[in-house]
Formats: structure tokens, C-alpha cells, sequence
């Protein structure tokens, strides 16, 4: 739960940070895109070749063969949802590559990643974040991981992160024990069709009682027009351990659409601690439609920290069911719409057993017409006695031409709960603006600046290095926003 | 010339009806205390806040002049960075900022406008941490939110931080001793006066109560009533209101056309 900032009396020390010079705008920084030196590129369209195409390339066992097309069949009898944002029919699923390969394997040196592929990342500061402040990196280009490394002391622990592919190799028992068992292949018909062509991703194990002090982080790199990315990714924190795994992503700026559609799956063994966070800044060409559930165990602790940022839609509610006596689950996000984007992020959680409590704090900006949607539901069954929760949704207009809307559901089967809910929507105050520009900040920075302390209480959340990035972005979708 | 004058205000909230302020003419200069005072209603805030530029407001007539410029149309932050000033009667939170971020971008605004470069982190940290100690402000302050969870009397030692911090050459105290205790009181005048010995500042000191123009001496005082200076003195005249009330100006005001039901 976000405390009130700290009184460290450490004056000035954080702030150097958001006064970063910015120079660029997405498409210098992110948009760019390299030429397709490919070895296996699908053609467009989904079908039962493609899928056992896929399976045959990753030569898998057969329960995933299987598994596959069952899904798939999910995936075909299932009518595109109706909710959610009218964008959704937009997606034409003829008109995506489902499967490209960039390079032969998940390397675990930069020096053996393909030189375009490499430079691409470097461009995107991954092996520098790596060496300076990263437990262990995965970097998944198109359909597949290029490169995964982790800390070699972490690996004597036990520690597992991994590729999903290499871990299904190197760990059949393991992923076949927990894959899809907190997200279903018939679940909904974006993660039936992500079970029937699912590709990288990451597998983390963490062994009982270690913790992992620095964050582990994936990297997703979309590169060809149409191209569709189909992660997966579990994570299994057995009991009393700690990992903080950070998710980024980014694209180059098509005029077509692409389509990201990961299911991540957490799973908290009791007293393991998961938090889980994702700086979405994709381009505004890219469908983002994503499921995330955790499982959080007795006394477990799964946070998720969302932020959105780019995609053209993006339907996210990461969700925390918390099976055990005392789990904690919490949700904390960030949404920002701008011209032409929808974000509809959310959060579910369940509680599942007694005296269990969760948070969601839930915060959206919308500018230049675009439009952000909070959709939550909070859910106490009956026997979860003593639980708390406390929703918390802000809205920011920065325009009259944007709009937001909140959806809270609340379903509650139990009398002896303690829930709060509280919704606020305001506008970029007038009187705000003119108290920052009488003290002689013009409009624009004034702006920059309460937008960034409305979104402060979550991104000190985040480690370092991202905060300063949230900031930057942020800034960047800010620059001539007013006036 | 005068530093700031005002010829022939008029003005009202932004599409509004009613005229507020009708033809107002008032002068501040640096190094001078000008006190203004006024029943309730008489338009003293919004005297304020127009010539801070506040948009809420509209000039529909008349001037604001700063050395002779006419200021009247500019944004409120362009008139901040040529060295005007308001305390808020009602400083607005702005939650997420912390107070060192904010007093940074001010304080490098002014220098920009100044052609100076960014003021260094060090050199901050001493010029913030002294003038804190002056006006009792807790160093632990700086890290809180602008204006965000603190008491009336807080956000007024904020608004006089400010004050010393910014230097301007003309500030207008808009009830800045409003609600304040003693101490408080004692605080805000000692700021007012250290910064004015040290920086010739001119102000404008807009006020209610008495009590604070025996901390602050004023030079001038004028009497502001139904959207006009009803009446011009020196430090006598803050007496003769302390006495007698404000129905001691009643017949001048009348006299000038001015609407007296809000003088008892």
C-alpha cells in the first residue's frame, strides 16, 4: 500500500532524477525497426498447420502439442468479446504473423545474439540495465527469447529463470505440473488463442526461503508489421522466498496493427512474496490484450504494478486470488490515453479465505481525446471472514475532449469484511495551474508537474531506474499538450 | 514612475455579471509598506488575484502598469519572473510535488528569465535550509507534498519561504494573517520585514485585522470599499479604523458614489 513519502530528511537527494533532459519522441527512441533477416517468418492467419508448426519447431512433447490444439479449437468456437472497448473489433486475426523466428536459440551471451537483434537491445539500454542493476534478464524479439542470463549466485540457489521454451525442455515435470493451472486454455478467448500459438516468456523458480534482492526483468521486443507476440510466463515462488520481476515492452511505429496477447501466470506458495512489474509502452499500433492471475497462498503476498502507457487498446485486469488465511494481494496502476489510445486496465481480486486483505490503487490520465477505463471487481466468498480490502480509483482529465469511466464491482458473500471504496475524477485544476504559474512555472511545466505528482504515489513504487523512465515518458506524452 | 500601479481597475470573474472592482487606482513601490483594508466584499482578494493574472478574473477596463509596462494581458508567470509576487490567502495542494522539487523549478524559472544557469544542488540545499530556519519551517517539510496535509498556519510559513526564497521587488499579502495565532503571526511579520531590509521590497499588504500592521509598519494604508479606494492615508488611518470601524469612511465613501450597505 503506498505510504505517505517518507520524511528522511535526506533534502533534495531524489530529485535530480525528473528534471532529465528529454530530446526524443517515441518513434526516434522506440519506433524504429530493423530489416527482417529471418529464419522462419508464418504467413498471415491462424489455422491448426500453423499451430503444429509451431509445436514441431520447438520439437515439444505431445502433451503440449495437445494441449495446443485443444486450445485452439476454444479459440475458434469462441465469439470475440462484445465488452470491454468497441476497438476490440478492430482485430482481424487473418492479418497476423502468429509465429517468426529471429535466431536459433536463447543465447546467455549478448556476443552470440544476432548482431541486429543485439544492437536493437542495446539501443534500448537492456545489457546495460543488466549490468548495473538487474538479478538476471530475458529478451524476447518477435516470438522467441534471444537471450536469457542470470546472476550466477542466484543459479547456485536454485533459482530458475528461464525461457519458457528452454524450460520445458529442461524442466518437463516442473512446467507441466503448474502450466495453466491458474489460467485455463478456455478461460476467455484471448488466452485460448495464446495457449494454441504461445511462444517465449519466462519461467522463474524460486526455491523455499531465498530471496531475490534485485529485480529480474523481461524485455519484449516487437519488430514486423502484423506481427503477433504470444508470451508466456509463469512464475512459482515457493515458500518464504521474494522475486520482483519487471516486465518492458516496445514496438515500432506501424500504420497496421499488431497483437500482444501474454497469459502470466504467479503462483505464492505460502509466505513467498511476488511482485510482479510492468512498464507497457508500446506503440499505437499494437493490440494489447493480456491475462494475468496470481494464485497467493497462505499468508502470501503477490503485488502487481501496472503501468500502461502506449498500445492503441489495452484490456488488462491483472487478478490475485487469494486461496490462503492471511494472503495479501494489491494492485497498483497506471493508465495514460492519449489521441486514439483506450486503456481499459483493472484489477480483480478474490478472497478466497479468511482474514484475507488486498488493495487496489488504481490511477488514469487521459489527454487529446483518448479514453482510460478503470474495470475492477472485488470478490469475497463466503468463510472469508475478517478480509479488508480498499479500492481507490483517480482520474485525471487533462482536456474536455477526453473521458474516463470506472466500472467497481463489488460481490461480497460474507457479513464480517471490511471494504472501502473511494473514486474520485478531477481536471488539471485551474487553480492549481495558477498557483504553480503566479510563482513564475509556465503553464506547460505546471501541467508536467501535477500530472507527475498525481501519478507519484505509484511510481515511488517502482525501482529507481523505471521511476526515472515513468518520468520521462510521462513527460514525453505531456510535451505540447497545452495550450 | 511608480514600481506597480494600477489606473482605473475594473473587473469580474471571467463571464460574469457583476463588476467587482470599478475603477480602482493604487500605487505600490519598492521599499514600501501599503497596506489596504476593507469590509467583506470590497474586493480586496480579487484586487489581488487580477493583478497576479489570475485567468478566474477579467479585466474589463483600465491598466495594471509594472515600471511603466503594461502588464495587464500577460500570463501570471511571466509577471512572476519580473519580480511580482502573491502570498495565497488559500495556498492550493498540489499532492505528489514535494516541496524542494517545486522550490527548485521556481527558483531556476527566476534564473533562466535571469540568464543564469540552474542553480547547483549544493548551493540549493544551503540557500533552502537557511531561509527554513528563518521562517520555521521544518527541514523535514521538504520532502512533503506542496501544500498537502498542513495546517493553516504551515501552509502560511510555506507561502513566507517562498517569499524569501523568490526575492520579488513588489509581493502582495493577500490575508496572509488570517487565522493565524501569535506566534504564526510574529513569523510572517519578522519575514515580511527581514526580506523588505535586506531587498527594498515593495508590498502590498491586504488585510482585515490591525494586528499585523503593528508588526509591519505601513507606510500608506488605503481604504478599499465597493471596488474603489474610498479613502488615502498614512498610519493614522489604521487607528482611526481600529476606533471607530469602517463606518468612520462611510460618508467619504458615499460621497465617491461607492454602495455602503457592507459598511456597518
Amino acid at each position: 500500500m503506498p505510504t505517505p513519502p517518507e520524511t528522511t530528511g535526506s533534502l533534495l537527494n531524489e530529485e535530480e532524477s525528473s528534471l532529465v533532459d528529454l530530446n526524443a519522441d517515441y518513434t526516434a527512441k522506440y519506433g524504429f525497426h530493423d530489416a527482417e533477416n529471418y529464419l522462419y517468418k508464418a504467413p498471415k492467419g491462424i489455422n491448426r498447420e500453423i499451430v503444429e508448426k509451431i509445436s514441431e519447431f520447438k520439437q515439444e512433447p505431445q502433451w503440449m502439442r495437445d494441449f495446443r490444439l485443444k486450445a485452439l479449437d476454444y479459440f475458434l468456437a469462441r465469439e470475440q468479446p462484445t465488452w470491454g472497448s468497441p476497438m476490440l473489433a478492430e482485430v482481424d486475426y487473418d492479418d497476423i504473423h502468429y509465429f517468426v523466428r529471429a535466431s536459433e536459440r536463447s543465447e546467455r551471451s549478448w556476443d552470440d545474439v544476432p548482431e541486429d537483434v543485439k544492437k536493437t537491445f542495446d539501443r534500448l539500454g537492456i545489457p546495460e540495465a543488466e549490468r548495473k542493476f538487474l538479478s538476471g534478464v530475458g529478451a524476447q524479439y518477435e516470438s522467441e527469447v534471444v537471450y536469457h542470463q542470470v546472476n550466477e549466485e542466484l543459479e547456485k540457489q536454485g533459482v530458475i529463470f528461464t525461457d519458457m521454451d528452454t524450460a520445458l525442455r529442461e524442466h518437463p515435470e516442473l512446467v507441466r505440473e503448474y502450466f495453466a493451472t491458474v489460467i485455463p486454455p478456455n478461460d476467455n478467448k484471448l488466452a485460448a488463442l495464446n495457449s494454441a500459438v504461445w511462444s517465449g516468456g519466462s519461467f522463474v523458480y524460486v526455491p523455499p526461503g531465498v530471496h531475490v534482492e534485485m529485480p529480474l526483468q523481461a524485455y519484449f521486443r516487437i519488430n514486423t508489421e502484423n506481427m503477433g507476440q504470444f508470451e508466456r510466463t509463469i512464475i512459482l515462488a515457493d515458500e518464504g522466498s521474494y522475486v520482483h520481476y519487471v516486465e518492458g515492452c516496445t514496438a515500432p511505429t506501424y500504420s497496421s496493427s499488431s497483437l500482444h496477447s501474454a497469459v502470466v501466470e504467479l503462483i505464492a506458495k505460502p509466505g513467498a512474496r511476488i511482485r510482479y512489474t510492468t512498464v507497457q509502452n508500446w506503440s499505437n499500433n499494437v493490440f494489447n490484450l493480456v491475462t494475468k492471475r496470481a494464485i497467493a497462498e497462505k499468508d502470501a503476498t503477490v503485488e502487481w504494478v501496472d503501468c500502461n502507457l502506449g498500445s492503441k487498446l489495452t484490456m488488462k485486469y491483472p487478478a490475485v486470488y487469494l486461496m490462503g488465511e492471511r494472503a495479501h494481494g494489491e494492485v497498483l496502476s497506471i493508465a495514460f490515453a492519449g489521441n486514439g489510445q483506450h486503456q481499459d486496465a483493472g484489477a480483480k481480486i478474490v478472497h478466497a479465505a479468511p482474514n484475507t486483505t488486498s488493495n487496489i490503487f488504481a490511477k488514469s490520465i487521459s489527454k487529446d481525446g483518448g479514453r482510460s477505463s478503470y474495470r475492477g471487481l472485488l470478490e469475497v466468498g463466503k468463510g472469508a471472514y475478517g478480509s479488508k480490502s480498499k479500492v481507490v480509483c483517480d482520474a485525471l482529465l487533462l482536456d474536455d475532449k477526453s473521458r474516463t469511466d470506472t466500472w467497481p464491482t463489488i460481490r461480497i458473500d460474507e457479513d464480517q469484511v471490511d471494504i472501502g471504496h473511494e473514486a474520485t475524477v478531477s481536471k488539471v485544476g485551474d487553480e492549481q495551474l495558477f498557483y504553480l504559474q503566479s510563482h513564475g512555472i509556465d503553464e506547460e511545466e505546471a501541467a508536467k508537474l501535477i500530472v507527475n505528482g498525481f501519478i507519484e504515489p505509484i511510481v515511488k513504487e517502482l525501482p529507481m531506474e523505471y521511476a526515472v523512465e515513468m518520468n520521462r515518458l510521462i513527460e514525453l506524452q505531456m510535451e505540447g499538450s497545452i495550450g | 514612475m511608480a514600481d506597480l500601479e494600477i489606473k482605473n481597475l475594473h473587473a469580474r470573474v471571467a463571464d460574469g455579471e457583476k463588476q467587482i472592482l470599478k475603477g480602482l487606482n493604487l500605487t505600490v513601490n519598492r521599499g514600501e509598506i501599503h497596506a489596504l483594508m476593507g469590509p467583506n466584499g470590497s474586493g480586496k482578494s480579487t484586487l489581488a488575484n487580477v493583478i497576479m493574472g489570475n485567468p478566474q478574473l477579467e479585466v474589463t477596463e483600465g491598466q495594471i502598469l509594472w515600471k511603466g509596462e503594461d502588464i495587464t494581458e500577460l500570463d501570471p508567470d511571466v509577471r512572476a519572473r519580473k519580480g511580482l509576487f502573491m502570498a495565497f490567502q488559500y495556498p492550493v495542494a498540489i499532492p505528489g510535488v514535494t516541496i524542494v522539487k517545486y522550490l527548485r523549478m521556481v527558483l531556476n524559472a527566476h534564473r533562466e528569465e535571469r540568464g543564469e544557469s540552474e542553480i547547483k544542488l549544493k548551493d540549493f540545499r544551503q540557500l533552502v535550509q537557511g531561509e527554513m530556519e528563518r521562517v520555521n519551517v521544518p527541514k523535514e517539510f521538504g520532502s512533503r507534498y506542496l501544500n498537502d496535509g498542513f495546517s493553516g498556519g504551515e501552509k502560511k510559513r510555506l507561502e513566507m519561504l517562498q517569499l524569501a526564497l523568490q526575492r520579488p521587488e513588489v509581493a502582495i499579502l493577500d490575508e496572509t494573517d488570517s487565522g493565524l495565532d501569535v506566534d504564526a503571526l510574529n513569523i510572517v511579520s519578522q519575514a515580511v520585514n527581514a526580506v523588505k531590509a535586506e531587498s527594498e521590497l515593495g508590498a502590498l499588504i491586504i488585510t482585515h485585522y490591525q494586528r499585523i500592521l503593528h508588526l509591519i509598519k505601513p507606510d500608506r494604508v488605503s481604504i478599499l470599499v465597493d471596488g474603489r479606494i474610498v479613502k488615502e492615508g498614512g498610519p493614522e488611518l489604521v487607528e482611526q479604523i481600529e476606533t471607530e470601524g469602517y463606518k468612520a469612511i462611510r460618508a467619504e465613501a458615499e460621497a465617491l458614489g461607492a454602495d455602503v450597505s457592507t459598511v456597518a
